[in-house]
């Protein structure tokens, strides 16, 4: 335990945003989500429930705004003059976590609970965590969550019959510490294991996020981003969304109209690992 | 208007001093009485909350700190003018702060262990608090050094330390007269104790004032960072509202001038309880009130810069949030505060109105809750109306259980405040003796001046 032993380690920690000095190999885990293809239906918010042992609150909670959904379906809606406008066309991110480049809750965090992986994951520590929130006061989407209760032992969580369906590869959260979305970690660390047990890295389409795997109309897309041969890195390139720029070229070009591929906030420089495909609509065309 | 005599006897000045460490007025009791059971109260709610999750506090999703945090950095920032009256005053030599300056001082020391509090209670796993302290370790694990909250934990820390050190330090002299006046018992024993073996020798006296004035200058910059870094919470973030340059100046303004405040108000208090008339006079009153009066103007002239600077910028969300602010659901309490903070203290340029008690103490009153609520108006609207429309909530309101420790958090300040000033000389004995002292010689050549002129 000394000075030169904390600064080796600052180093390894610490390096320069978004990923120039230290570009991600073999792995980049991103995301691309269609969201002409969503219905809106939140089979992949129940899903993520069930994946990651996310705590029901009820509804007297949810209504405090305490409630734990890791992946939330939001519906904004144009107001097009129609009586009820709701009912009208509807346009329905799926927000989770981004899996931010250079995240603002990692720099933040007093106790440096969550960090970057090698993989570009946002990874969060809960054994680390101490509660200081200042993570979630500083991220710009506001996709993480607080265990304001021990939900374990709440009543009506997980009700005595329903322990047994308790995902076993996830930790279950006590009360105080930070959690969100991990894009399934506990899949994407299996399917590396096996993947490393034969010499080679995790092949496309071998590894599921919860969501994707429960999505009907196969709206949201996953893998390995540095992989030339993924569906990610195929909609990304065709997007021409770049992972590390927080102004895309293709916005200054004519092309700009037929591209339907944006990432939430770019402009905040938090270089989201997640890219949309805007939905086509009358009003956009 | 009476100042402070300069015929007054040395021993009166003991006597009188040390009357207040024996029979304060029957009100000083009511005030303990009334203190106890505000921080009882503030103590059950922190044991539910502590019991049962931090959800009890009615906090949520994009509302994740509340008013623990708002009212963290209302003490923090009270702590300043006990730095501003004993160190900074000290330093240019302004003689009448010498009688008011050790309950401010004390009034520093308290106001920071109640922020202390604050980050206690709000943090999630209070167990765990130790993580963020970057103590050696054989897991090699450090806190993150890159976080303001660190910053803020260690530059807390240090201030709290180093006023503790300052107080004591500073008391030396006057807790041997205590220890030489006081019958045998236990407090004896602790003033005993406390003084260090000191007799008033010349190497002793040499010694002190180059400590003091050590300590005073190593506390002058930690005031001034201390804030800064509270300010850099916010001004680091990314958020709307808080990303803003100017925060560290108007956050220090706003520190002195809420201690400042704070200071008339136990000023007032502290005279009447200990009979102090005689020490804390009315034109020391009055100079406290022009500086009051001084920094509230900077503190409003920093506001305009603040928002004027956010109306310029063309920063959409950030506009917003001033917008929602000056006309959501926060706008009562918004412009209670531009109230309270601004047109109040104009009270303070009428001459008659400066050595009004009733007046001053109301006013002091406001003038803190104002900044109280300007903590609050920094920390809440930001979250209600942040980057992401879905999450905005303008709604959510503190649960009885962050009032309650808001509302302890003063019982405990009072508490601690009131004991220290039964327990230790709270006007500093020797130094009002220099006073005088050097008022009669100043008395005495001007004498001998006008009858020279004669």
């Amino acid at each position: 335990m000394s000075v030169s032993n904390l600064l080796e380690n600052w180093a390894q920690v610490r390096h320069e945003h978004p990923i120039n000095d230290k570009p991600h190999d073999p792995y980049k885990w991103a995301m691309a989500i269609d969201l002409d293809a969503c219905t809106g239906c939140n089979a992949c918010s129940v899903a993520c429930y069930a994946e990651n042992n996310l705590p029901v609150v009820g509804r007297e909670k949810f209504q405090h705004g305490q409630q734990m959904h890791w992946m939330r379906v939001e519906r904004y809606w144009d107001e097009d003059g129609r009586e009820f406008p709701d009912q009208g066309f509807q346009f329905l991110p799926m927000m989770m976590c981004q899996q931010c480049e250079a995240a603002p809750c990692e720099t933040v965090c007093p106790v440096a609970a969550t960090n970057h992986t090698a993989d570009g994951l946002n990874s969060q520590i809960y054994n680390r965590c101490i509660g200081s929130r200042y993570c979630s006061a500083n991220c710009p989407f506001k996709v993480r969550y607080f265990n304001w209760y021990d939900y374990p032992t709440t009543d009506n969580v997980w009700p005595a019959e329903m322990t047994q369906q308790l995902n076993p590869d996830v930790s279950v959260r006590g009360k105080g510490v930070m959690e969100k979305c991990t894009f399934c970690v506990q899949r994407l660390s299996a399917a590396k294991v096996v993947a490393k047990g034969e010499g080679r890295i995790v092949r496309e389409g071998e590894v599921q996020t919860a969501c994707q795997q429960a999505c009907p109309t196969g709206a949201i897309s996953f893998g390995n981003l540095v992989n030339p041969e993924s569906r990610v890195h195929k909609q990304w390139e065709a997007q021409q969304v770049v992972l590390d720029k927080d102004k895309q070229e293709k916005d200054e070009k004519e092309e700009r109209a037929v591209l339907r591929g944006y990432r939430i906030l770019e402009e905040l420089r938090a270089y989201p690992s997640v890219m949309y495909l805007e939905r086509v609509r009358e009003s956009a065309v | 208007m009476k100042d402070i005599r300069e015929d007054i006897a040395w021993a009166k000045i003991n006597q009188d001093v040390l009357k207040s460490l024996e029979a304060p007025r029957k009100l000083y009791w009511v005030i303990l009485f009334f203190a106890l059971l505000a921080f009882g109260f503030g103590l059950g709610c922190e044991v539910y909350q502590y019991q049962t999750g931090m959800g009890v506090a009615n906090l949520n999703n994009p509302q994740v700190w509340g008013l623990y945090i708002a009212t963290f950095i209302f003490w923090i920032g009270m702590s300043h003018s006990g730095t501003l009256l004993s160190a900074i005053l000290h330093l240019m030599h302004a003689d009448w702060r010498k009688p008011i300056y050790r309950f401010a001082e004390a009034m520093t020391t308290f106001s920071l262990m109640t922020a202390g509090l604050f980050v206690m209670v709000h943090i999630g796993r209070l167990w765990m608090f130790y993580y963020a302290l970057p103590y050696p370790n054989d897991r090699g694990i450090w806190p993150n050094f890159q976080s303001p909250l660190l910053w803020d934990a260690m530059a807390i820390f240090t201030y709290l330390s180093s006023s503790v050190l300052f107080l004591f330090v500073g008391m030396i002299p006057d807790l041997a007269i205590v220890r030489d006046n006081m019958h045998a018992g236990w407090r004896k024993k602790l003033y005993t104790l406390l003084a260090l073996g000191w007799e008033g020798t010349d190497r002793q006296w040499r010694n002190f004032r180059v400590t003091y004035l050590t300590i005073a200058c190593f506390l002058i910059p930690l005031a001034v960072s201390v804030h800064s870094i509270v300010a850099s919470d916010f001004a680091m973030s990314q958020q709307p509202g808080w990303h803003v340059t100017s925060f560290p100046p108007y956050f220090v303004a706003g520190a002195l001038y809420s201690g400042c405040a704070a200071i008339i108000t136990l000023f007032i208090m502290l005279r009447y309880v200990f009979k102090f008339e005689e020490y804390m006079t009315l034109p020391i009153l009055k100079k406290i009130v022009r500086l009051t009066f001084a920094i509230a103007m900077i503190w409003t002239y920093l506001n305009a810069v603040e928002f004027a600077s956010v109306w310029y910028s063309h920063d959409a969300v950030s506009k917003d949030v001033l917008i929602q602010k000056m006309t959501g659901n926060y706008a009562p309490f918004w412009w209670g505060m531009i109230f309270c903070g601004s047109v109040v203290p104009l009270v303070f340029a009428f001459k008659r109105f400066q050595t009004n008690i009733p007046v001053l103490f109301a006013t002091s009153l406001l003038l803190n809750l104002g900044m109280w609520l300007e903590r609050w108006m920094i920390v809440a609207p930001t979250f209600s109306h942040g980057y992401y429309p879905w999450t905005w909530d303008h709604d959510q309101w503190p649960s009885m259980v962050q009032w309650g420790m808001v509302f302890g958090s003063f019982g405990w300040f009072t508490l601690l405040f009131l004991i220290f000033c039964k327990v230790f000389p709270s006007v500093s004995m020797y130094e009002v003796k220099e006073m005088v002292y050097h008022r009669t010689l100043h008395l005495k050549k001007s004498e001998a001046a006008e009858e020279g002129a004669h």
